[in-house]
């Protein structure tokens, strides 16, 4: 049984809280995100998100559809967070980068491993947390060996009394919740292809929607709705190539002139080179349920060099809002068409609606890989403003009257020549790393990165019996020399509030709650909770692992408040751990071990998941 | 010769850019030092990947393998890894094997043996097609279909790719990953029957992998090394192949030596069945 209390929101709410309650405990049995009427949460600055009332569960990664990672609990709060004290923890056995975030459902913690992708469902309900059931998909080996990067995962969902992940090797997989009992196996791509999978699936009414990785290996990007109930695929949409394929058709409008016009994934291209073009959708998508739209971005344009694929490469590296039920394109924007830098569009978005010049618009933020904030109109795809929030030399702004990114043509790299201080370096200023948005303080909280790069000359190279020379990039701290920062932001005033500096690229997820404390995690393994109206340090913890997972909070069967965290270091910028990366290769991981060959002191492999409580 | 000196220093050139960027101090090392089991070459292999090497056996890596296996008094096993990014992190480094048979000469991720041969990149056409391409400046380059590797590793890519940009021959380019589809035979060779179909009327190669399968067509191929040899800015067409242990593994690396020395006769023979074009053989320069 979950008790559910009122969520102390000033004013009044109060009644409207009641209301909800009720209609939260007459429903603990169905599906939140369906059949729950949604609440409107107004920030002090006219910011609103609509969102469930809180049940204490955590569903989805992003906690809902407008992608918010707010949690309407408030017993662990910026009075008592000091004595905040671990109360179990779980170890994975897994030695890889751990980016999942613990999803909680039915007093039951769902928690899915990097290769081989081992679900664990652990039991709430009895003390220490006990397995309940273990799920081994055993994907082939063999992927290990295409996989790109390290062989993380970001998770699983629930929905409907199913649990929905995917494996490294491609195959989407819904198991009974309850018993762990698979009830659909679905592969939705081929590794021999190069096509691998690491994102999360989002479950949207009866679909559940997965995008591929791979741009490196010269694959074509999709997203793929699968039906919920049989694992059948219902739609696909590529992200290259002529219309039909990217599911754009009459209802397909988007704002600005260089989007509209017909077979641009093909015309934007040279040759055929679309076939092979990138555009992979491996982040986070938002659901926005009044236009019945999903938002997500692709992937960077691959796998020539930007002076080999003349033209802006559509559809990669900026957003699409298609129709769920159909996958129908109706509009699409370009963050950085013609991606010079590796720029992938593949970051979160929050959906919100706020004032913007004196009139309310419906909106939806991102902090982008290039290092600007962009406000879109999430109804036409409109870019309303585009800030910068972190140090950039590689573009001079956005153009709001084209929708531009305007780049600066002494950054483009260029094999054979010497180009400095590229920023931000190819993990963008932000990656797949995702923000919080609390509806309280009205603040983003982005855990991002400050490295700059340099393109550097040639450096002799060999893949499957052929030798070549490839640029030699090599990635450093940017102005300040920390190479990660949490910074909030407001997004009405369209500024930075305040920021804590961090040694190393923060590369985990943001937590905020309506306790008024934001958490994330370090890549030297300090779990970390912060004043979320001042960012200052309430209380850390250290970690046996660098973190780079994502924080979830949620309440316990016995009514009491957790904080969940995954720790296990890895990923692109954890490869230096994780992988036994040689430091001295300073261009490993494609330059980020350079930047990271301190890392291997500050921290070991191993994956672990920590649960916080007040004591 | 003038070329082949400087195609040297290029590459010295690499190897002394990349140890100059080292970091400063690393107080946590990560060479292994790890003892070789008795009796056993441990050679890290791709499984599918002729004319290098496959599972069965086939391809001259294997033979040269059987070779210095026998030199050093042992028998080889595998440790089988598709050669692509990862292979080295996985396989030579990780210690689940001791030696790969063909890495660039210097390469960074191992510590390399002096070469045992040179080879180049190739033009390669069906002969029928008696195009006669010699040159990267043949003006026929801005009308033929043309087919080039792609490796996709950021901001790398295979040399002819970067030769014809330069010149501005882009759209009438086609790419070919190296990578593939694993789950076909020997996944870079997929250019070459493109060429034998006709679906290409020119793809510009790795020597090794040309020669071999040109050799397999049923269409007759020709296959004509590129000059030149060294592209502007720096961009090498010709490569010193040596072999790779890892790095610290002095003693490994100077038997290694040791045997290609020997057995140079028996390896150019090895090399000339598989047809790997050579540029290091005039004069009997074998393995400068």
């Amino acid at each position: 049984m979950i008790t559910i209390q009122s969520f102390g929101f000033r004013g009044a709410a109060f009644l409207a809280c009641l209301l909800l309650l009720q209609s939260a405990c007459t429903r603990k049995n169905s599906q939140p995100q369906q059949t729950s009427p949604n609440r409107v949460l107004t920030a002090p600055t006219g910011a609103t998100v609509s969102a469930e009332p809180e049940d204490g569960q955590w569903t989805m990664p992003a906690k809902n559809y407008a992608s918010t990672r707010f949690s309407g609990l408030e017993d662990i709060n910026t009075g008592n967070v000091a004595s905040l004290k671990m109360a179990w923890s779980f170890s994975t056995g897994i030695n890889r980068g751990h980016e999942a975030a613990p999803i909680i459902a039915n007093n039951l913690m769902f928690v899915v491993t990097p290769f081989p992708n081992i679900v664990y469902a652990l039991d709430l309900t009895q003390p220490g947390a006990p397995v309940k059931w273990k799920y081994e998909p055993n994907p082939l080996s063999s992927a290990q060996g295409v996989a790109c990067c390290d062989v993380v995962n970001r998770g699983g969902v629930y929905s409907n009394g199913k649990f929905f992940f995917n494996t490294l090797d491609n195959n989407t997989i819904a198991l009974d919740a309850a018993s762990g009992k698979e009830i659909w196996k679905t592969k939705v791509g081929d590794i021999n292809l190069g096509e691998s999978i690491t994102m999360a699936p989002l479950v949207v009414k009866d679909k559940v929607l997965v995008g591929n990785s791979g741009g490196e290996f010269g694959v074509r990007g999709w997203l793929t709705a699968l039906n919920a109930a049989d694992g059948k695929i219902v739609w696909r949409a590529y992200h290259t190539g002529p219309d039909a394929d990217v599911l754009i058709g009459p209802n397909f409008h988007p704002y600005y002139p260089q989007d509209q016009g017909k077979e641009l994934g093909v015309t934007s291209w040279p040759s055929d080179a679309w076939k092979i073009g990138g555009g992979t959708m491996w982040g986070w998508i938002s659901y926005d349920p009044e236009q019945n739209l999903i938002f997500y971005g692709t992937g960077n344009p691959g796998p020539w060099n930007p002076d080999q694929r003349p033209g802006d490469n559509k559809w990669t590296c900026g957003i699409f809002a298609r129709d769920v039920d159909t996958g129908d394109a109706r509009w699409f924007y370009q963050f950085s068409p013609h991606d010079l830098h590796d720029y992938d569009g593949i970051n979160e978005q929050i959906l919100m609606d706020m004032p913007v010049n004196g009139q309310m618009r419906k909106v939806l933020v991102r902090p982008e890989r290039n290092g600007h904030m962009y406000v879109i109109d999430r109804t036409n795809g409109q870019v309303l403003s585009a800030n910068p929030f972190a140090y950039i030399t590689s573009s001079k702004g956005v153009d709001l009257n084209t929708g531009r990114l305007i780049y600066n043509d002494e950054k483009k790299p260029e094999v054979g020549q010497v180009v400095r201080e590229i920023c931000p370096a190819a993990p963008g200023a932000k990656d797949w790393q995702p923000s919080a948005f609390s509806p309280k303080t009205g603040l983003m909280y982005v855990p991002h990165q400050n490295l700059c790069m340099d393109s550097e000359g040639l450096e002799a190279n060999y893949i499957a019996g052929t030798p070549y020379v490839g640029a030699n990039v090599r990635m450093y701290a940017g102005p300040g020399g920390n190479r990660g920062e949490f910074l909030a932001w407001d997004p009405v005033k369209n500024e930075k509030v305040w920021a804590v500096p961090e040694n190393f690229p923060v590369w985990s997820g943001a937590l905020v709650t309506a306790g008024d404390v934001v958490f994330y995690g370090t890549m030297d393994g300090w779990f970390k909770a912060l004043d979320a109206r001042n960012g200052t340090l309430l209380w850390q913890f250290k970690c046996g692992s660098g973190i780079i997972g994502q924080p979830v909070a949620y309440r316990g069967p016995d009514g009491k408040e957790y904080i969940a965290i995954l720790a296990g270091v890895g990923g692109w910028s954890g490869a230096i751990v994780a992988g036994a990366l040689d430091p001295r290769d300073a261009t490993a991981a494609l330059g980020f071990v350079g930047a990271m060959a301190d890392l291997p002191n500050a921290t070991t492999r191993g994956g672990m998941l920590y649960v916080f409580a007040l004591p | 010769m003038c070329l082949r000196f400087l195609s040297l220093c290029v590459l010295a050139l690499f190897v002394a850019g990349c140890a100059k960027h080292e970091p400063a101090a690393i107080a946590v090392t990560t060479v292994h030092q790890i003892p070789r089991p008795a009796g056993v070459l441990r050679v890290c292999a791709d499984p599918n990947n002729l004319p290098f090497s496959n599972q069965r056996g086939e391809g001259f890596e294997n033979k040269i393998a059987e070779l210095l296996a026998q030199d050093l008094g042992e028998r080889v096993e595998y440790t089988w890894w598709a050669q692509r990014r990862g292979f080295f992190r996985n396989t030579l480094k990780a210690g689940a094997c001791d030696v790969v048979m063909g890495v660039p000469s210097g390469f960074e991720m191992a510590l390399t043996t002096r070469p045992y041969y040179r080879s180049t990149y190739v033009f390669l056409s069906r002969k029928d097609r008696r195009l006669n391409v010699t040159s990267f400046d043949d003006p026929l380059l801005r009308k033929l279909r043309i087919g080039v590797p792609i490796i996709g590793d950021d901001q790398s890519n295979a040399p002819p790719a970067h030769a014809l940009t330069r010149r501005n021959i882009v759209d009438n380019v086609r790419g070919y990953t190296l990578y593939g589809d694993y789950s076909q035979h020997d996944p870079p060779a997929r250019i070459v029957d493109a060429v034998a179909k006709g679906d290409i009327d020119l793809a510009i190669v790795w020597g090794p992998l040309a020669g071999y399968f040109a050799r397999q067509s049923r269409v007759p191929l020709a296959v004509v090394p590129v000059s030149p040899e060294i592209d502007q800015p720096f961009l090498p067409f010709v490569f010193d192949i040596s072999m790779g242990v890892r790095r610290g593994d002095q003693d490994l690396r100077d038997q290694v030596e040791q045997v290609l020395e020997k057995r140079r006769a028996e390896i150019d023979r090895i090399l000339s069945d598989y047809r790997v074009p050579r540029v290091d053989q005039e004069k009997g320069a074998s393995g400068v």
